[in-house]
């Protein structure tokens, strides 16, 4: 069974204005996503910055309203209108570790609050929970009275999770996890994402602008360009057999880590720049607007216009 | 051969804490030719920032010791007066976050201005502003004479980025120190910028140090690399070298850490324990050896220094020779290293 369901999303901003300070316009940075996500998998939502991927997965945590749409987790409506239920299956790991801990509390404070809003525990409960979580992640109990600060990049992120794991969810968001990281202590939070998820059978929603990460975590892609999708695949069809112009751009554009390709890439990327000139018309509206998505095999799905 | 264009010399740059100072850049040696891209590749602490501020002269209470050559005058610890006749002329930096480094009250076109004014007092205002928009075209940025009186939100990230790029070429600097100029934009404009980087040195012929994290951009752009690690230069090769054939255990370990688009790894290399911070640093021996304890404490030197293996590539220390990593098999990596 689907464990999460988007249905024709749509997160308007108003923009006001005029003297009566009404709304004049609005900025529609997601507009008319649908996506499915199945239990156990790893999805990837992928877009530039302002396409509108961390305003879908903010919308599924409950943290804006939406302007239209259904969202199910599992076969429950999550939304009344444009107010989304907070579920305390689903959790969130934001992008920065520095500043998503409260830099006052305590460890202990900051990973059982979510254990003190939904759980009566005691004290003695409390702890010894927060010190199984701890273990989980690799930190040691110590590591329960000391305070954020004292931490390096990599152990704050695994505090964000134990913190997102505490209630047991099934499905974590995670907006950028790794992209404030540096590359080594990248690899170790990406193993560790990796490991969590077999342990306790998570789900994962993972925002990332970063594909060569994405490829690396992901079973199925989505790839978002102004508040629309503009295809959705497999991690394999996505990297190997990209059908939109924006898709290929952005594969065209990640680096070469052998430094032999190099003219290659130069004159690929060129190719691919100007197919995009020449073609863009063919692949957005007037509007500059993806078409709605057209699917060409089972699970590839891509945003073409009518006349196909 | 012809004089390189930059040559730092056994360049230490200490910072302050407390009463005692340390070195963020300890006995650094580096030539920068013309018409080169040289990359400095490190994390976060390794000193490779620490290293462009001070060919700058932008560190102010840093005690810079060491010869900072540039076209033969050394530039170290020079009176600021002195240091304004080079900075933003014949040497000059492309910032990182083009948000912070660009001044928010001032119009684009007034900021490439002043840059303009500083080095050619003798140019009228008109061909001034000829100029600039010649540069603003030169940087591929759209509509420059109405760019030209726009302030900085009204642009985007990458248009931003470019303006900064305007003012550091504005001059037509010798030497261009870009610090990570693309870490805070999207794939597709990065790879434009670094077009654009790449563009501008072919036409100046100018040297460029290129600053960054990301291995990626440094494969794509680099004709020489140079690897930090705690303030020290652990391994120096040009870049067909340095990627396929990488040598000090840092740099492999490194290049195993990241994910690669073509093969699927099942799992990343982790660098085991975490970078020392300036204060706890060990000053003697291998640095990254705390980094690598499955080693014999005997593969390391005592006092490591850099050595050449083969011409122009150049590694630290001598337990490159030994280094396996923990999941290999020893007896055969011990082999092979023997025999070659």
């Amino acid at each position: 069974m689907t464990l999460l369901k988007v249905e024709d999303l749509k997160v308007h901003f108003p923009i006001r204005g005029g003297i009566l300070n009404r709304k004049i316009d609005a900025i529609r940075a997601v507009d008319g996503v649908n996506f499915e996500i199945e239990p156990g998998e790893t999805y990837g939502l992928v877009g530039e910055s302002g396409s509108g991927k961390t305003t879908t997965g903010k919308a599924v945590m409950g943290l804006n309203n939406i302007t239209n749409g259904e969202i199910y987790f599992g076969d429950e409506l999550l939304n009344k209108g444009n107010k989304v239920n907070i579920r305390k299956d689903i959790q969130m790991i934001f992008q920065d570790p520095y500043s998503s801990l409260n830099p006052r509390k305590r460890v202990i404070d900051i990973i059982a609050e979510p254990l003190r809003n939904y759980e009566n525990l005691s004290k003695d409960e409390e702890k010894k929970r927060v010190k199984d979580l701890l273990e989980k992640v690799g930190l040691t109990a110590e590591s329960m009275l000391k305070y954020p600060h004292e931490f390096s990049g990599g152990q704050r992120q695994r505090i964000g999770v134990a913190r997102a794991i505490a209630l047991e969810p099934k499905l974590i968001i995670m907006d950028e996890p790794v992209s404030a990281l540096d590359v080594s202590v990248q690899a170790q939070v990406l193993n560790f994402m990796q490991d969590l998820q077999k342990e306790l059978n998570l789900t994962y929603l993972f925002i990332s602008h970063d594909l060569s990460v994405v490829k690396h975590m992901c079973d199925r892609i989505g790839i978002m360009y102004n508040g629309r999708y503009v295809e959705e695949g497999t991690t394999k069809e996505i990297f190997n057999d990209p059908q939109h112009i924006y898709t290929k751009r952005l594969v065209a554009a990640i680096p070469d880590i052998d430094p032999k390709n190099r003219k290659e890439n130069t004159n690929f990327r060129e190719q691919v720049k100007e197919e995009y000139t020449n073609s863009y018309y063919d692949y957005f509206d007037e509007d500059g607007l993806a078409y709605q998505l057209k699917p060409i095999t089972d699970t590839h799905r891509v945003a073409l216009p009518e006349r196909g | 051969m012809s004089n390189p264009l930059l040559e730092i010399k056994n360049l230490k740059t200490s910072f302050r804490i407390g009463e005692e100072y340390y070195a963020a850049v300890d006995d650094v040696s580096l030539n920068v030719n013309e018409n080169e891209v040289l990359a400095i590749v490190g994390e976060s602490g390794s000193g490779k920032s620490a290293l462009a501020f001070s060919v700058m002269g932008l560190h102010n209470r840093a005690k810079i010791e060491g010869e900072i050559n540039f076209k033969g005058r050394n530039i170290a610890n020079i009176p600021t007066k002195e240091m304004n006749k080079f900075r933003g002329n014949e040497l000059s930096m492309i910032f990182q976050d083009p948000l912070t480094a660009l001044n928010p009250l001032m119009e684009v076109g007034r900021q490439i201005d002043e840059v303009l004014i500083l080095h050619n007092k003798n140019m009228p205002k008109s061909k001034r502003k000829k100029y600039i928009i010649e540069l603003l075209e030169r940087v591929e940025i759209p509509r420059p004479q109405h760019v030209y009186n726009q302030f900085p939100h009204e642009l985007s990230g990458g248009m931003r980025q470019r303006v900064i790029i305007a003012i550091a070429i504005a001059n037509q600097p010798e030497l261009l120190i870009a610090d990570e100029p693309t870490t805070a934009l999207d794939v597709t404009i990065q790879a434009q910028i670094l077009d654009l980087i790449r563009e501008l040195k072919d036409d100046l012929g100018s040297g460029v140090i290129l600053i960054t994290h990301d291995l990626g951009v440094v494969a794509e752009m680099a004709d020489r690399v140079a690897v930090m690690y705690a303030g020290e230069i652990v391994e120096v090769a040009d870049v067909d070298t340095l990627f396929s054939d990488p040598q000090h255990p840092y740099t492999r370990s490194l290049l195993s850490s990241i994910p690669l688009l073509d093969d699927v790894q099942d799992k990343l290399h982790v660098i085991h324990g975490i970078v020392p911070s300036l204060k706890n640093l060990p000053r003697t021996g291998c640095r990254f050896s705390s980094r690598i304890p499955w080693m014999d404490e005997d593969v390391h030197e005592e006092n490591p220094e850099l050595s050449e293996v083969s011409p122009g590539h150049f590694v630290r220390c001598t337990c490159y020779k030994h280094f396996y990593f923990p999941d290999e098999n020893k007896e055969e990596q011990d082999h092979d290293t023997t025999k070659s």
